[in-house]
């Protein structure tokens, strides 16, 4: 059934568009980890992004896995995450592509000032983790399948300790709440080195361990198959995915400084 | 989706009924932590009702307006007075209940007093005076007076105590600042809920859903039972 109003109705708007100049679609959805957004990296970058473009940027803020997640089922127009071997999956198996690495910063392992677990000095992060759980000291997890819970889990599994003794405690929140509680209940925890910057005023831990390849934190973007969603922003996330590599872009992510230091260190190279 | 509704509510049912430990630990954190707040607040609470709805003294409007105002406090500015209580920084923080299930009993009553302050108020009031005062002149100890009222009043007071509990039971912005949401400690049905969405597993937070649901059919079912038998049927 077509009726006549409908009909006006679609014709008018049809007039009206084919008389409006051709205006980009200016949101990009941005799938990212807390951890970009918590330490203001992304607050720091974008309004410069979307002046010289007239782009807006959406970001939503989650767990790595699920902004892959989002990404996968198409909710999202562009994914950014740390998560080296989850984004290899979701991009083999045809879901992202072009994945660029644009940054680095890297975890470190905090506790309470006093480091009742007696991890300084320790060899290696792994070494670190078993002496954690033989104390009997919290651990406090994220438990919430991001890029960094996924990287503890690895460092438990290397050191051959099953994450679930006394002291362990699962939170399913994000990295600046999990700083907060880690800091009440004075235990340790893993974090990315940008977000316990951003709090370090607000807690009362120490780093107890840093450095080494183990703990290195690389960050890429990835755009998403355009086969699969034809309908996304795409052309959005390829101007933000261009824009980040660019000279300036990685130029304000290595002069971007909190409480006087550097979080992120720019890395793309062609 | 990748995923059907279909195929992800047959997970959540299979969920529940394979009695997967991680799904009933969270069930019964959620239950035993508003049971207890429930029990502590109750009397407590219905005394409070009793006396602004029975006396006369001076500040008994201030204090019913503030009661009122407190039920509609959003739970999440209950939660950020308990947490600045609580925390290690604050006057309590020495008690180490921040993050326990003790900080978020304490977090629930908070929550559920002012409505069963507000709605036994409003019960006691609507009741006729002479069921007290007939008890009194017959030499009833004023204990045994108010029982009479109470019976009198069964199916108002027990709305208040449900009603009371259904917010308590469903309400995530305390739970998840004072509790925390940890793992087999404080995680409750609205906490898990929140979090298996937010990690884009819906199974679980759908089985979870369920019984928050079923719950309410219950609840309401029986409400409505104990209506249906306190008013007269019209014909």
């Amino acid at each position: 059934m077509l009726n006549l109003k409908r009909v006006i109705g679609l014709a008018v708007t049809a007039a009206l568009f084919v008389g409006m100049p051709v205006q980009a679609n200016e949101v990009i959805k941005l799938a990212t980890t807390t951890s970009t957004e918590n330490s203001g990296l992304l607050k720091n970058l974008l309004p410069t992004f979307e002046a010289e473009t007239g782009y807006k940027v959406q970001v939503i803020a989650t767990g790595t896995g699920k902004a892959l997640k989002l990404a996968r089922q198409g909710d999202v127009d562009v994914v950014m995450t740390h998560a080296p071997a989850a984004e290899a999956k979701f991009v083999s198996e045809g879901y992202g592509r072009l994945p660029r690495g644009i940054m680095e910063n890297d975890f470190v392992i905090l506790g309470p000032k006093n480091d009742p677990a007696k991890i300084r000095p320790s060899d290696s992060a792994e070494a670190a983790f078993a002496k954690i759980a033989k104390s009997g000291a919290p651990f406090i997890s994220r438990g919430d399948n991001s890029g960094t819970n996924m990287k503890e889990l690895i460092l438990w599994n290397k050191a051959d300790v099953k994450p679930d003794f006394a002291g362990y405690t699962s939170v399913g929140q994000g990295m600046g709440k999990t700083l907060l509680m880690a800091n009440e209940l004075q235990g340790y925890t893993l974090s990315d080195r940008g977000t316990f910057v951003a709090y370090s005023g607000k807690i009362d831990l120490a780093v107890d361990f840093d450095g080494g390849k183990a703990l290195a934190n690389p960050y890429q973007i990835m755009l998403i198959n355009a086969e699969k969603y034809p309908d996304l922003n795409h052309k959005g996330a390829k101007a933000l995915s261009d824009w980040l590599i660019s000279a300036e872009a990685q130029g304000m992510i290595n002069n971007y400084k909190v409480q006087g230091e550097q979080l992120f260190k720019a890395t793309y190279s062609e | 989706m990748n995923e059907g509704w279909l195929a992800l509510t047959q997970q959540a049912l299979s969920l529940l009924f394979s009695l997967d430990p991680e799904v009933w630990s969270i069930i019964s954190v959620s239950f035993s932590v508003s049971f207890a707040a429930l029990a502590i607040t109750l009397l407590p609470s219905m005394v409070l009702g009793f006396l602004l709805a029975f006396s006369r003294f001076r500040g008994r409007w201030l204090i019913t307006n503030l009661i009122q105002t407190l039920q509609s406090v959003p739970t999440v500015v209950i939660g950020l007075l308990v947490y600045l209580l609580l925390t290690r920084m604050g006057p309590l923080g020495d008690l180490k209940w921040l993050f326990t299930q003790k900080g978020m009993i304490l977090g629930q009553m908070m929550i559920c007093a002012p409505v069963l302050v507000a709605m036994s108020q409003a019960a006691f009031t609507s009741v006729d005076r002479r069921a007290w005062e007939t008890s009194r002149t017959l030499g009833a100890p004023w204990y045994n007076a108010i029982w009479a009222v109470c019976r009198e009043l069964k199916v108002p007071l027990l709305l208040a105590i449900i009603a009371a509990f259904s917010r308590i039971l469903t309400e995530v912005g305390c739970s998840m600042m004072v509790g925390g949401n940890i793992a087999g400690v404080t995680r409750n049905i609205p906490t898990a809920i929140a979090l298996e969405t937010s990690k884009g597993d819906f199974a679980q937070a759908i089985a979870l859903g369920l019984v928050l649901l079923v719950l309410a059919l219950v609840l309401n079912f029986a409400l409505g039972t104990l209506r249906g038998k306190a008013e007269p049927r019209s014909h």
